[in-house]
């Protein structure tokens, strides 16, 4: 009984830690079926992609966050709400551009690369690249295009990690076609009242 | 708590990634999937394991299996562990996480095995690190329940 209950306190890092774990598995398995690590990268922002356009469906539902009127805005829903949610960490948001398209998330402690050293040979690997993939795919289904990369990571010797997002534009909605006549005719209903 | 829904999306991930890009042979993706979760069952038990005392006997070891590491993984314990005494253990969950979210019945049932792969050796690996050799196989008849059996193989 004793171990249980000293158990449940750091069972949240536990889970964190399952998560590394299971993160590390992976790569490991990409680096073994891909020669180059350039394609061990673009896997990972597909399979980065592929979860991020799931994972903003949880994250609206739970945070009850509404449509963000500027990027700045979504820049701090990003490292402030939708980080410390999924990864328990917050990044800070620095380097502006002057338009205000483009900044640059400062993470502290990439919990993705706990237990991790990178080999000589993998030189060119973006271990923790599945991130950018999430950004770029969770965004994508609030009609924002962004540009997300890896501009430094502590795990090939620079002194933080930096992940560098840059706003490129907005999706139109496209509505379906019957939709379309459905609103010519409503206003058309309105105007004659 | 809020650490759950990326792991499950990766896991989804993973075996999409696993079953595209290797074509066809079904029994080889399952032993992928199936190290896969023996590597990271090995360290997790690891950390877990860490601060406990030494198991009196095998028995404990699997109970350890069932209660803490099974809550560790998916937020609650086995709910019936049953054994044969002689190294044949079966553990039961009646909601198991990976299919809660899939179906409530039989549909779908052809692709449940994708989905315990993992698990199968997360439980082996953990148990290889605690030194107990197994061979683990699952079965499902309903979703979401689902029944692991853990054959101890003596060294």
């Amino acid at each position: 009984m004793s171990r249980q209950s000293n158990r449940a306190t750091d069972s949240k890092k536990m889970n964190s830690e399952l998560f590394t774990l299971t993160y590390g598995a992976l790569v490991t398995q990409l680096c073994k079926d891909y020669e180059n690590d350039e394609e061990v990268n673009k896997q990972l922002d597909k399979m980065g992609y592929n979860i991020g356009v799931r994972l903003i469906e949880d994250f609206l539902a739970r945070s009850s966050i509404g449509r963000c009127q500027d990027f700045r805005e979504t820049a701090d829903v990003i490292a402030k709400v939708a980080f410390k949610m999924y990864l328990g960490i917050t990044p800070s948001v620095t380097n502006w551009s002057p338009a205000g398209d483009e900044f640059s998330l400062i993470l502290e402690n990439n919990p993705l690369v706990d237990f991790v050293e990178l080999p000589d040979n993998h030189s060119a690997l973006i271990y923790s690249n599945l991130l950018c993939g999430v950004l770029r795919g969770a965004l994508e289904m609030v009609q924002m295009a962004v540009d997300v990369k890896f501009a430094q990571d502590t795990l090939r010797g620079d002194s933080v990690t930096e992940i560098r997002m840059k706003f490129i534009k907005r999706i139109e909605e496209n509505l379906p076609a019957g939709d379309d006549q459905h609103i010519y005719i409503a206003s058309v209903g309105l105007n004659a009242s | 708590m809020a650490d759950e829904a990326p792991f499950q999306l990766l896991h989804s991930e993973l075996i999409h990634y696993i079953y595209k890009s290797a074509d066809g042979e079904n029994g080889r993706n399952i032993t992928k999937l199936e190290n896969m979760g023996f590597r990271v069952g090995q360290g997790l038990i690891e950390r877990l394991t860490k601060d406990t005392a030494r198991f009196k006997d095998e028995l404990d070891i699997m109970k350890f299996v069932c209660k803490d590491f099974w809550t560790c993984v998916f937020k609650k314990q086995i709910d019936n562990l049953r054994t044969n005494h002689q190294g044949i253990y079966v553990l039961q969950d009646n909601k198991f996480r990976f299919l809660s979210h899939l179906s409530a019945g039989k549909q779908y049932l052809e692709h449940a095995p994708k989905y315990l792969a993992f698990t199968c050796g997360l439980v082996r690996g953990g148990l290889s690190s605690l030194g107990v050799k197994s061979i683990v196989t699952a079965e499902v008849s309903v979703m979401p329940s689902c029944k692991f059996q853990v054959m101890i193989q003596k060294m």
